[in-house]
C-alpha cells in the first residue's frame, strides 16, 4: 500500500471521474470511458491522455486491467481507498456523529484520550462507504 | 461527390459474408472475383440503393496491427444505426455475438459494441 501513489493518483479531477464512471459501470473500455467523459463533462482529451490517467490509477491499484477475448477491460479496486481509510485518513477524520460508537471498540483501545479513537473492523464498512462519497 | 461505399477489413471474406448476412441481416450487392480475393459488397435490406459495405481482405500487413490495436481499447471500427440498441443487442446475443459494450446511453444515443468474428469491433447506435 503507497498511500502517496494512491493520493497522486486522486489529486487530479479527470482521474476522480474515471474512479466515478467505473463506480457506475465496472468493465470499461477505454473506447467507453473516453465517450462517457466526453459526452458527461466535456472533457477534451486525447485517448493517449486518458491512457495515461488510467495507467496511474493502476499503478496506485485502484484500476485493475481483465483481458476479456481481445479487449482490455478496466475494473475498479476499492481496496486501496479502504486500506487509505485505515491507515490514515479515518484516523483524522473524527467522528461521525449520526453514527453512534461501539463503546466496546473505543474501551478496548483504552482509555479516551484526545486523540480521535481509531475506527476499524466490520461497523466500519458502513462508515466508510458514506464517507467517502 | 457522394459516399457510396465504406468498408471493412476482414479476417476471411467467406466467414464475414456469412455473419454479416446471417446474423447482421445485411444482403449482397456486388460479387466479382479479383485474383484470390472478392469484390464483395453489402447494402442493408430496406435500402438496397444505398451506401454499399465492403468486405475488404485485411491481407496488408499494417491491417492486422492495426486492427488489434482498435479492439484492445475497445475501438470501433464503425458504427451502424439501428431503431432499437437495446432489441438488437439481446437478438444478437441469442445469435451468440459476444458485445465488449452493452447499450450504454450517452446523450442523444445509446451506443454498444460488439465484435464482428472478422477482428473486427462494430458499432450500434440508436438516435433519440
Amino acid at each position: 500500500m503507497d498511500l502517496d501513489l494512491l493520493f497522486r493518483a486522486l489529486s487530479d479531477p479527470t482521474r476522480r471521474r474515471l474512479v466515478d464512471e467505473l463506480a457506475e459501470r465496472d468493465g470499461q473500455t477505454l473506447f467507453e470511458l473516453h465517450v462517457r467523459l466526453i459526452t458527461w463533462h466535456g472533457a477534451s482529451l486525447s485517448r493517449q491522455a486518458l491512457s495515461k490517467h488510467l495507467q496511474m490509477l493502476e499503478e496506485a491499484g485502484l484500476v485493475r486491467t481483465e483481458w476479456q477475448w481481445r479487449s482490455k477491460h478496466h475494473f475498479l479496486d476499492r481496496a486501496p481507498i479502504r486500506q487509505a481509510w485505515t491507515l490514515w485518513l479515518g484516523r483524522h477524520a473524527g467522528h461521525d456523529r449520526a453514527e453512534p460508537i461501539e463503546e466496546s471498540a473505543v474501551t478496548l483501545r483504552g482509555p479516551r484520550t484526545a486523540r480521535p479513537p481509531r475506527r476499524d473492523g466490520v461497523k466500519d464498512r458502513d462508515n466508510k462507504r458514506r464517507d467517502l462519497r | 461527390m457522394r459516399i457510396v461505399l465504406t468498408s471493412v477489413l476482414v479476417d476471411d471474406q467467406e466467414k464475414a459474408q456469412r455473419f454479416y448476412t446471417d446474423v447482421l441481416g445485411f444482403v449482397p450487392r456486388a460479387d466479382v472475383p479479383m485474383g484470390e480475393h472478392r469484390w464483395l459488397t453489402l447494402v442493408s435490406d430496406d435500402d438496397p440503393d444505398g451506401v454499399q459495405l465492403l468486405l475488404e481482405p485485411d491481407a496488408h500487413p499494417a491491417a492486422k496491427p492495426y486492427k488489434a490495436a482498435l479492439v484492445r481499447d475497445g475501438i470501433p471500427c464503425t458504427s451502424f444505426a439501428v431503431d432499437d440498441v437495446q432489441a438488437e443487442y439481446k437478438r444478437l446475443r441469442g445469435h451468440g455475438v459476444r458485445f465488449t459494450q452493452p447499450p450504454v446511453t450517452m446523450g442523444p444515443v445509446t451506443i454498444a459494441v460488439f465484435d464482428d468474428t472478422c477482428g473486427n469491433l462494430v458499432q450500434i447506435a440508436q438516435q433519440h
